[in-house]
């Protein structure tokens, strides 16, 4: 039951071989007896979960279930959810319990699904460890001693340690691939404007993207399907037809063009994550797909350009966060300024404060020009890096992060260090393009590697297609570690 | 030395829109605190800004209306601060891009024509209030007014006396309930001015440094705050001190105005365009139909009743000093063709006092055009007089026998005595019973004769048409 895919499972509830409130009891089960070792829930709320199974059971006796009905998904904790505490993983909402949902968290309750928890995750997704957590970090399912990637790190790994058959994560800078690829399991971003915004507690806005993390290809594209649709709440959400995630599943890939970037094939990246890709892309090569080399001369800015961008948008989007109407505020202070540096500074952590910190400066008079109008010009660089890269390949890959999973405390005392960690999933971001991480093998101390893929606009279900077939050659994404 | 005053108006309007211009939230005034404050007025976390279009419809409009140009697209951006009030920490706003760029505004002063050039009018959100009285050693937070759609209409300094200033501000107010944008209700702080104000020596080119004189919300503060401005400037100056930049704010109660802030203490506000929202494309083919809807202006009327009524410029500009008191008076002379004098007469003088005297809008007159056109109508044919017309105005205006005219003429016996045998009979009577006067008039006693219409008329309680009176009166004495 804990390794079934989102259609076994769904399967099995049409059939009445197990109940939802039997699969919500058997997770919540687990959930009880392993997060004291990993960490990946904040939030647990029974009651909640198996009302929702309860009424799920309903729905699947009457027959009108989707495919989705009945089974339980965790739900990151950036997502606002109506009558549970929505902490953001920091201090200052640690006691915000949310009045409305996301329109994530919606459209999964109208798809019957169950809220199975609220997943832990680096505090207002500022960082790549889960570290940055106000409650503390995660644990790698595949060794306790690494980190799980972040922010979305308490999703990648409920799943990858059976907490959770399939989560939601989002992804600012490679929130959802990197925490996929260090944990070993399926997570894709998609193209920005498909997921709404709306109730998803704001980083960068203008890079924002919430996502599915599953076990599989497959699985993500019926999450998917559930996830995407326009939103009039979101301006930013754009208004298309809904579409079939699963139509191109079985699709052979010959003739499949894969697109390498050179620099991504370059110094960075760690032996044992070189072996796992060149042996992905053999695999690709079986399947009938040819490889061409691709250039993308302004991808290496991506990292510069996105420490500019991102906090210049987090400085103002967390000015909200003030003590005044909710969230933490300082027991004892002076006058109003006092109050604010106090419930800021004791509701923040050191990350969230230095992106604050580095975002008021680039955004400040003097500095504005020579930073946040040079950075946008070049995200709009690379974009056209990738338009031209397009009209020689189908599809872009490379590894999701340069190394495995690296030691809890390794890298946090070094930002710079950490923040390298997002050097191949920033630009997707930048651009706006879709793209995922597949689990492709194991690299040093038998930890996963990702294959990153990157597709063009709205090519999400080429991707998956993509993805599902190395899956149904291999066997990585079956591996677990418990 | 002579010095000349320098001024540009800031002005914020507030938009007559249902919702506000982010959320779905109602703009009415006056309702129990933050009960129209729904989760995105909050900015709780997660929320987002969605535009109102009707905000953007009525800063089309204004734009249309003075000339100027619709940039399309536009750009919302967020001015950064922290304040209670001001519930993200950072303001929706326009900075570079603003809807709308450039435009002129015509005033009169003294009979006078003058040009003032607006420089751009952009959108922008209101913030709350911060409520200091009700609270011990607290202050309570009211974001109802939050997000309540502001057109923020800037002039260049182009104004050069505080009676322009005025004039300036109170064309604007006009212009924009005119076109329906704007309530236009200074108590409510529907329409609030931020005066800069400098001043340089006559003849020179160069500004002055100014101040910020903000939130005057009458005309009358507003002469008053740039009086007493550039007097103290002026004072500062002739005594040999420079000009401090800074924001100001006026104190009615001591006719004075004193320092908010100083440029030193100024916020870096980090502009930066707001990634929630798009960069908003105006198509033409909306332009287009705005153009279509929008009422033909003030400007336009008040040219067309000096050409085709020949109204003289003052009344013109008095009857289109409001859209509701135009409509007003081209309804009437729809019903009195070529009497346009007269209904501009009544309208100006009758209507506009006794709704002053009541503090009523022209909307809520009593009276309606038809009924006033069938009252002016009797004058007109000369069944009643002018004076008697104001009695019976006096009554429909109460609601009188239902504001039937010729009813309330006959009920109150005003009708005017006109028939000429009536008039003969009344003038041979006071000549026969008045000897004395008669021969004093003859005698070259001019006096006499007013002596002796105003016999006649009391005699009939004023209802002799006095033009009768007086013609057959001077016939039969120097007949």
């Amino acid at each position: 039951m804990f390794n079934a895919s989102l259609k076994q499972l769904s399967l099995q509830l049409a059939e009445k071989k197990i109940s939802s409130t039997e699969l919500t009891t058997e997770f919540l089960k687990r959930i009880k007896e392993f997060n004291p070792k990993y960490n990946a829930f904040i939030t647990v709320n029974e009651e909640i979960s198996l009302t929702q199974a309860r009424a799920a059971d309903k729905i699947l006796a009457s027959g009108q279930a989707g495919p989705l009905t009945g089974i339980p998904i965790a739900q990151k904790d950036i997502f606002c959810t109506k009558g549970w505490l929505t902490t953001c993983g920091s201090k200052m909402l640690s006691n915000f319990v949310s009045p409305y949902d996301a329109s994530v968290i919606e459209r999964f309750n109208q798809a019957g699904a169950v809220n199975i928890g609220k997943t832990n995750m680096d505090e207002f997704a500022m960082g790549s460890s889960n570290e940055t957590s106000f409650y503390g970090p995660v644990k790698n399912p595949w060794d306790i001693a690494a980190v799980p990637g972040g922010s979305s790190g308490g999703a990648a790994c409920a799943i990858a340690a059976r907490l959770a058959p399939a989560a939601t994560g989002t992804d600012t800078g490679g929130s959802i691939r990197q925490p996929a690829a260090l944990c070993g399991i399926s997570g894709i971003k998609p193209t920005y404007g498909l997921v709404s915004r709306y109730g998803m507690i704001a980083f960068a806005s203008s890079l924002d993207q919430g996502g599915p993390m599953a076990k599989s290809a497959e699985d993500l594209a019926l999450l998917l399907h559930v996830m995407v649709g326009f939103d009039p709440r979101d301006s930013t959400s754009l208004q298309r037809d809904v579409e079939n995630y699963t139509r191109d599943l079985q699709k052979p890939l010959a003739g499949l063009r894969i697109g390498l970037p050179k620099e991504y094939f370059a110094e960075g990246m760690s032996k044992d994550v070189e072996s796992a890709i060149e042996k992905a892309l053999d695999e690709y090569r079986k399947l009938g797909a040819q490889t061409v080399e691709v250039s993308l001369p302004n991808a290496p800015l991506s990292i510069p350009v996105y420490y500019v961008l991102a906090p210049a948008e987090a400085s103002s989007n967390l000015s909200r966060f003030d003590g005044v109407r909710y969230g933490h505020r300082a027991k004892s202070y002076g006058d109003l300024a006092d109050m604010y540096r106090k419930s800021r500074a004791e509701g923040f952590g050191a990350e969230v404060k230095r992106r604050i910190l580095i975002g008021t400066y680039v955004l400040s008079h003097g500095y504005y020009d020579a930073y946040y109008i040079k950075a946008q010009k070049l995200r709009r660089l690379i974009a056209q890096d990738f338009a031209e890269a397009y009209k020689q390949c189908d599809i872009i890959m490379g590894p999701t992060t340069p190394t495995v999973a690296f030691n809890l405390g390794e890298k946090s005392g070094d930002p710079i260090q950490m923040y390298l960690s997002d050097i191949y999933t920033s630009a997707a971001n930048l651009t706006g393009m879709p793209a995922m991480s597949i689990p492709v093998g194991f690299g040093d101390k038998t930890r996963p590697v990702g294959l990153h893929i990157i597709g063009n606009y709205f090519s999400e279900a080429q991707m998956l297609n993509v993805a599902h077939q190395y899956q149904l050659a291999t066997g990585w994404h079956l591996q677990s570690p418990v | 030395m002579q010095w000349e005053i320098v001024i540009g108006l800031e002005v914020h309007a507030q938009l007559s829109t249902q919702s506000k211009i982010f959320s779905g939230s109602s703009t009415a005034y006056g309702a129990a605190p933050n009960t129209q404050a729904s989760v995105i007025d909050l900015a709780l976390p997660g929320v987002l800004p969605v535009l109102n279009k009707g905000a953007v419809e009525r800063a089309i409009k204004l734009g249309l209306s003075v000339g100027a140009k619709i940039n399309s697209p536009s750009i919302f951006a967020r001015k950064n601060y922290f304040y209670p009030d001001l519930p993200k920490g950072y303001q929706i706003s326009q900075y570079e891009l603003p809807v709308v760029q450039g435009g002129n505004i015509q005033i009169q002063v003294d009979g006078t024509e003058k040009n003032v050039r607006l420089t751009r009018a952009h959108l922008e959100e209101d913030a709350g209030k911060s409520l200091h009285e009700d609270f011990h050693g607290m202050s309570g937070i009211d974001l109802n007014r939050a997000g309540t759609p502001l057109l923020e209409i800037v002039s260049e300094p182009d104004m050069r006396s505080s009676a322009e200033a005025v004039a300036y501000a109170k064309t604007l107010h006009a212009l924009v309930r005119w076109i329906g944008i704007c309530d236009g209700n200074m108590q409510e702080g529907s329409f609030r001015c931020d005066a800069n104000v400098s001043v340089r020596p006559r003849g020179t080119e160069k500004l002055g440094t100014r101040c910020e004189i903000k939130n005057l919300n009458s005309f009358r503060f507003l002469e008053k705050a740039i009086d007493y401005e550039a007097r103290r400037q002026i004072e500062i100056l002739e005594d040999g001190g420079t000009i401090r930049q800074e924001t100001r704010l006026y104190d009615a109660s001591k006719d004075e105005t004193r320092t908010m802030r100083t440029k030193e203490d100024a916020n870096d506000y980090r502009y930066f365009p707001d990634p929630d929202l798009l960069p908003l494309e105006i198509p033409q083919s909306w332009i287009d139909q705005i153009k279509q809807i929008l009422p033909e202006l003030p400007q336009a009327r008040r040219n067309r009743y000096v050409s085709a009524f020949a109204l003289s410029a003052y009344d013109a500009s008095v009857l289109t000093s409001s859209r509701e008191m135009a409509d007003y008076f081209d309804a009437t002379l729809k019903q009195l063709p070529a009497q346009a004098k007269l209904c501009a007469n009544w309208i100006m003088g009758e209507i506009s006092g006794q709704l002053n005297k009541e503090g009523i809008e022209m909307t809520a007159c009593p009276i309606t055009p038809t009924q006033l056109a069938a009252l002016l109508a009797r004058i007109n044919d000369g069944t009643i007089s002018g004076k008697a017309a104001k009695t019976v105005f006096e009554s429909m205006w109460n609601g009188e026998l239902d504001k039937n005219v010729d009813a309330l003429i006959e009920t109150k016996g005003l009708k005017q005595i006109s028939d000429d045998s009536s008039i003969e009979k009344l003038v041979d009577q006071v000549l026969a019973t008045n000897a004395q006067q008669v021969a004093d008039y003859r005698n070259g006693k001019e006096k006499s004769f007013n002596s002796l219409i105003g016999q006649i008329m009391k005699a009939t309680q004023g209802k002799a048409n006095p033009a009768q009176v007086n013609a057959m009166l001077k016939k039969k004495l120097d007949g």
